[in-house]
């Protein structure tokens, strides 16, 4: 029996593609649980909330769902702005955010799902785009474009960000907040501004996501869930709050899941990331690029 | 002594609701009591390693769940009366939670929590391809026609769920009174002066988490029974997961009446909502009640008490 090079081929650069997209959803998640320790577990339902309003702009002005995405960032980030304002008045400023802070946003997640379904019930939603269907071809390769453009401008956005948190002073003062408070506020930064603006850009993230998220797959409110465990994963075993780290560990589970899918049944792949975190968790829980 | 006199108390009241339900001749109520209860366990069972020890699991329904399936297994093996499937679903979800907390416990409060999250998931996965237990497709559950101590099978098993709470509730009144809720508590309020003290965290922590997964697999061992049909989707619910961490944070965290007071209040206003209004709607009714409480009333309906009492006694 000869090895399926093609099909082995075709797994790993379907992997590479899904991991560039793994990394957009995961910036978030690297910038609130990463740099500002903010065990944001709601990340994947903002991300849903991103992918619904880009369908209901696509479905009735037939605009194209990224660019919905990029119109909704102002929106997004002062939703996350007012979400860290409240979490830190009602827990951080308490010092209750270890076991209130997380039933906070465990139950934001729980509101955001049930009431998507509520209003939009919970039949698959889908966007139409000239990039969803074609397909570029290298010999045996298959490139489909509704993977690849979510891919590149994931990896576009990860580049700015990367950017704007070592250049900037606000960047630098997001990256600062998280190891010395005080020595920040020496610098005449107020940590809590710092803090709502990085969460603002956390949550701001989770628009364009949301919008290559409903490119890729139809989408319906629960699916937020199976990447709560995947977006950790990630955000772990790149390393807390690195984002090249991030970028690595994505395209790496991208592979992995793609592979256990092809070879062995799609029902498997999450098991392989979760198993992938449980593992990281107990072995090196600093992970592959930690500071 | 007083811990007989509590059992007591605690036997009598049960009774007296079993008894009471039954002279109302309406089934309808020993299956919503039955749900009610279940949370109960649940509850009490998730403040164990929650409320005591401050380390918040979001894989009740993981545990639940394999209790559940433990059943359906033996089931399929070979029946057994129900407290046996109790009793080894307890084992089963026990063993899985030292597992885990040995895995995980080392870390921080928040790492725990993530692991316990995906830990749900990668049960789920197993269950889900795992045929002889019927897969994603479900299992069957055929329950006997006739049931042993009361004739009919609800109240039957309405009685194992009564008996059930009872227990787990003692038991967490237990450990809150003994040294093992005392050196939880050192673990909740400052782990790393606890440790310094000489306590020995780590091994507390995994008494709890055991524990903990005993009780919540005890919860499940009697779902296929109640339901009849048992698939991955129901049993892994996400559901269990926030209304065990819900209910105690309404009720107040530190004490074992707080998740009793939460389950018997959520849990009763979710079977009323689900009947008069839709089950979506007493899902979101669970969400905003927790978010709400946590945000204006951080020790719950406990904590309101407490504060009201104080104010009078100051006064």
């Amino acid at each position: 029996m000869d090895f399926p090079v093609e099909l082995l081929a075709n797994a790993i650069v379907a992997g590479l593609l899904l991991g560039g997209f793994y990394a957009a959803v995961t910036a978030g998640i690297s910038i609130a649980f990463g740099i500002l320790d903010i065990v944001n577990i709601a990340h994947p339902a903002f991300i849903i909330l991103g992918s619904y309003i880009a369908y209901i702009v696509n479905a009735n002005f037939g605009i194209d769902p990224i660019l919905v995405s990029l119109i909704m960032l102002p929106a997004f980030y002062v939703l996350g702005g007012a979400v860290y304002q409240v979490y830190y008045a009602s827990f951080e400023r308490r010092g209750q955010e270890a076991l209130r802070g997380l039933a906070f946003f465990f139950g934001l997640l729980f509101i955001t799902e049930v009431g998507l379904v509520l209003v939009f019930g919970v039949d698959y939603r889908y966007v139409e785009a000239i990039y969803i269907g074609p397909t570029l071809r290298f010999s045996f390769i298959d490139l489909p474009l509704r993977m690849l453009i979510p891919c590149l401008v994931s990896l576009l956005m990860m580049l700015c960000l990367q950017l704007y948190l070592t250049r900037t002073f606000i960047g630098r003062a997001i990256m600062a907040v998280s190891q010395d408070q005080l020595a920040l506020r020496l610098m005449a930064a107020d940590p809590v501004r710092i803090k709502r603006i990085a969460f603002g850009i956390s949550i701001a993230t989770a628009a364009i996501a949301g919008a290559f998220l409903i490119v890729i797959q139809p989408v319906e409110p629960s699916v937020g869930r199976e990447y709560i465990g995947r977006v950790f994963a990630i955000c772990v075993l790149g390393g807390m709050g690195s984002l090249p780290g991030t970028v690595l560990a994505a395209i790496l589970l991208g592979i992995v899941e793609s592979i256990t899918a092809t070879f062995y049944g799609p029902s498997w792949a999450p098991a392989v990331s979760f198993g992938f975190l449980l593992l990281t968790l107990a072995f090196r829980p600093a992970g592959i690029l930690g500071r | 002594m007083r811990f007989w006199i509590f059992l007591l108390v605690a036997l009598a009241l049960g009774a007296g609701v079993f008894f009471g339900a039954r002279y109302l001749h309406n089934d309808y109520l020993f299956f919503a009591g039955y749900v009610v209860l279940e949370y109960l366990v649940l509850a009490t069972a998730w403040n164990i390693l929650g409320g005591y020890c401050g380390y918040v699991n979001f894989g009740t329904a993981a545990f639940f769940a394999l209790g559940a399936y433990t059943s359906v297994a033996i089931h399929k093996f070979s029946p057994m009366p129900i407290p046996v499937l109790i009793l080894l679903g307890g084992v089963v979800s026990g063993i899985v939670g030292l597992g885990m907390g040995y895995l995980t416990l080392r870390l921080r409060g928040a790492f725990f929590s993530i692991a316990t999250l995906a830990l749900a998931v990668v049960v789920q996965t197993l269950i889900t391809n795992w045929d002889y237990v019927g897969g994603s497709r479900g299992a069957y559950v055929v329950r006997p026609a006739l049931a042993p101590l009361v004739g009919s099978y609800i109240q039957y098993l309405f009685l194992v769920m009564l008996v059930l709470a009872i227990a787990a509730v003692f038991a967490a009144r237990m450990i809150e009174r003994s040294w093992l809720g005392y050196g939880f508590a050192s673990i909740r309020d400052d782990e790393l002066a606890a440790e310094a003290s000489g306590v020995p965290t780590l091994r507390l922590k995994l008494m709890a988490t055991t524990l903990s997964g005993a009780f919540m697999g005890m919860a499940g061992a009697p779902l296929p029974y109640y339901v009849g049909y048992l698939d991955p989707a129901s049993g892994f619910n996400l559901a269990y997961a926030v209304n065990s961490i819900a209910m105690p944070l309404v009720g107040g965290t530190t004490t074992w009446i707080g998740p009793v007071i939460g389950a018997l209040l959520l849990g009763t206003v979710q079977q009323v909502a689900t009947v008069t209004i839709s089950s979506a709607v007493n899902l979101l009714i669970v969400g905003v009640v927790l978010v709400g409480f946590v945000m204006i009333a951080p020790n719950g309906i406990i904590g309101l008490i407490e504060a009201r009492l104080r104010a009078r006694s100051d006064r």
